[in-house]
């Protein structure tokens, strides 16, 4: 059994590639996620519910997933996400601070303290395509491929598991950094799930 | 899983609680056993314009404990990172674990850490840095000059159950020798506001698997367990607890709220029961959150794996929803207890009244049975369950 990389999709301010395919998108507002969120046809009116982490984590699920899930209704047992990041839910801690900050402005919105965890992300994942395996979150303050290799392969300690969607998922000050992978355990020789795939893959 | 030849035993070599009811384990364990809560009513904590029934770490307790074991470091450290520094250094007091060396790693497990500090009134004393998990795990690692980078788990309210479980793995793989779980989480306004915010506090003691429950209760902790694969040399060599086995999976139902149905937390204790005799667990310790959906969830998932008649707890009722420490905190609670042959008190719950129903701990009790199960769900539809057992 070989642990591959099935598919990814890296997402920045300035890129979008999947498979090795450079995906251009017409920008129109200050938002480029809406703007990829149209590109793609998309008809899911929650995403305009989320937070960027969600929505950059969202998107690229979306891409790294096309033609891969099919059947977003069938709940997803041997598949787990397995995410990290460097600003956890900063960015969007920020926006639930401004509506604390002032005694005589205090309106907490549940609606943007439920996206003041960094594993929302998964959750919108997991919801999006009912994937019900592990579902796990860690910190790190730079990129690092050797702790994504490292919780992906625990991950995979689970025998039920055949399939996980990891990597890097982060945003804060308007800035864009996400790698998805969907690694999977399967018979033929593709691309190797190593931590220099990752690396290369990232940069 | 003892079944399996590549099995190895993971123990819990040491272990300490801080909270509202004492620094040590001991005071900890000995003041829940007596039924005393720590939980108290608060005027405007932290600057919240309203009052709130919150289970508090006592500021001036923590600043002395916290000067008289920081006699080298210049840094300020925050409250989080005092609690955590504190848990940690108490729990290897305890022991001769060389903390300096390659083979000793650090878990932190928090939702928020320093999450205040957004605020301007409170981030002048800090670098702007201080916001983020990364720099915390840094300054507890530095604190005792251990060489590796710590891992980071922030999974939410089951952030205390992932994190042993991936102590359990790592230890299994023999990458490390010692695991030093720390689980912590202090309160703030921004963490008050967004659960009432939320309507989910009761401003009573909460009352876990009651027909009148009617919210939850959130307290601060910081509670270590370091684990350890190594056999010899540990401190309570005969009377000890031992981290079996531990699984997540994901509702994919809703973001903040409980699935209806309990089909996460089902799997998740579908999984970590296998090859488990039923008859040998002693306790499942629940969530037991007292929102009303939160604890019908879990009588569902529990009835789905036909454990409904096995003894049930919750332990909010004394500490709080403690967050991401709330994982490690009642583990050693439950561990601790199950050593002492006694199941506590589910504290609250007088009438008990759920979906499926449940067999509640309403006084305390004995057991001489040998396991015990640790359930933990929370926002993004994540459920864990670990499986302990007294060796």
């Amino acid at each position: 059994m070989n642990i591959n990389i099935a598919s990814y999709c890296r997402l920045t301010n300035h890129k979008l590639e999947v498979n090795d395919i450079d995906i251009q998108i017409q920008k129109t507002e200050a938002s480029s996620l809406n703007d990829i969120y149209r590109h793609l046809n998309l008809s899911y009116p929650k995403f305009f519910k989320m937070d960027n982490l969600s929505k950059a984590g969202f998107l690229a699920s979306e891409l790294l997933l096309k033609n891969i899930i099919i059947d977003k209704e069938t709940p997803k047992k041997d598949m787990a996400i397995v995410l990290m990041n460097r600003s956890a839910s900063l960015d969007n801690d920020r926006t639930y601070q401004t509506t604390i900050q002032y005694e005589n402005n205090f309106f907490p919105s549940p609606s943007v303290f439920v996206y003041t965890l960094s594993n929302i992300v998964n959750g919108e994942i997991a919801i999006r395509n009912k994937i019900m395996g592990e579902s796990s979150f860690y910190i790190s303050e730079n990129f690092s491929p050797e702790k994504i290799y490292s919780a992906v392969m625990n991950t995979f300690s689970d025998p039920n598991i055949n399939q996980v969607i990891c990597g890097w998922v982060d945003y804060e000050f308007n800035e864009c950094d996400v790698l998805l992978l969907l690694i999977r355990k399967e018979n033929q020789e593709k691309i190797p799930f190593n931590v220099n795939n990752i690396y290369h893959l990232y940069t | 899983m003892e079944k399996n030849a590549w099995f190895i035993m993971i123990y819990q070599w040491s272990n300490n609680i801080i909270s509202s009811l004492g620094f040590t384990t001991e005071e900890n364990y000995t003041a829940v056993k007596q039924g005393n809560t720590g939980l108290k009513y608060y005027k405007n904590p932290f600057d919240f314009p309203e009052d709130a029934m919150l289970s508090l770490i006592d500021d001036e307790h923590l600043n002395n404990a916290f000067s008289s074991i920081n006699t080298k470091q210049k840094t300020a450290y925050t409250r989080f990172e005092k609690a955590a520094i504190l848990s940690a250094y108490k729990a290897l007091e305890k022991t001769n674990i060389d903390v300096k060396s390659k083979k000793v790693v650090f878990i932190l497990s928090t939702t928020k850490g320093n999450v205040e500090l957004l605020d301007k009134k409170e981030s002048e004393l800090y670098e702007a840095e201080r916001v983020y998990l990364w720099r915390s795990a840094q300054l507890i690692t530095s604190f005792f000059d251990n060489p590796n980078e710590a891992i980071i788990v922030s999974n939410a309210c089951i952030s205390g159950a992932a994190a042993q479980i991936t102590a359990l793995r790592l230890l299994q793989q023999k990458i490390y020798d010692f695991a030093i779980v720390i689980g912590a989480d202090v309160l703030s306004k921004f963490i008050i506001s967004g659960f009432q915010s939320f309507k989910s506090l009761s401003v009573d003691i909460c009352k876990p698997f009651d027909k009148n429950r009617c919210g939850l209760n959130l307290g601060e902790a910081a509670a270590t367990i370091i684990y350890s694969s190594i056999e010899n040399n540990r401190p309570l060599l005969s009377n000890n607890i031992v981290l079996l086995n531990g699984a997540i999976a994901n509702d994919a139902n809703h973001i903040s709220g409980p699935s209806r149905t309990g089909d996460g937390l089902s799997i998740a204790i579908e999984k970590t029961l296998q090859n488990t005799n039923i008859q040998d667990i002693a306790l499942i310790n629940a969530h037991g959150t007292a929102t009303p959906y939160n604890d019908d969830m879990e009588s569902m998932a529990i009835t789905a794996n036909q454990l409904e008649n096995i003894p049930i707890n919750s332990l909010k009722g004394f500490l709080g929803h403690t967050l991401g420490a709330a994982g490690v905190l009642e583990t050693i609670l439950s561990g601790v207890a199950l050593l002492d042959n006694m199941l506590l008190k589910s504290n609250g719950s007088e009438n008990p009244k759920t979906i499926c129903p449940l067999n509640i701990v309403l006084n305390n009790q004995n057991s001489f049975k040998t396991h015990f199960l640790k359930l933990l769900s929370g926002f993004g539809g994540c459920n864990a369950a670990i499986l302990l057992k007294k060796t």
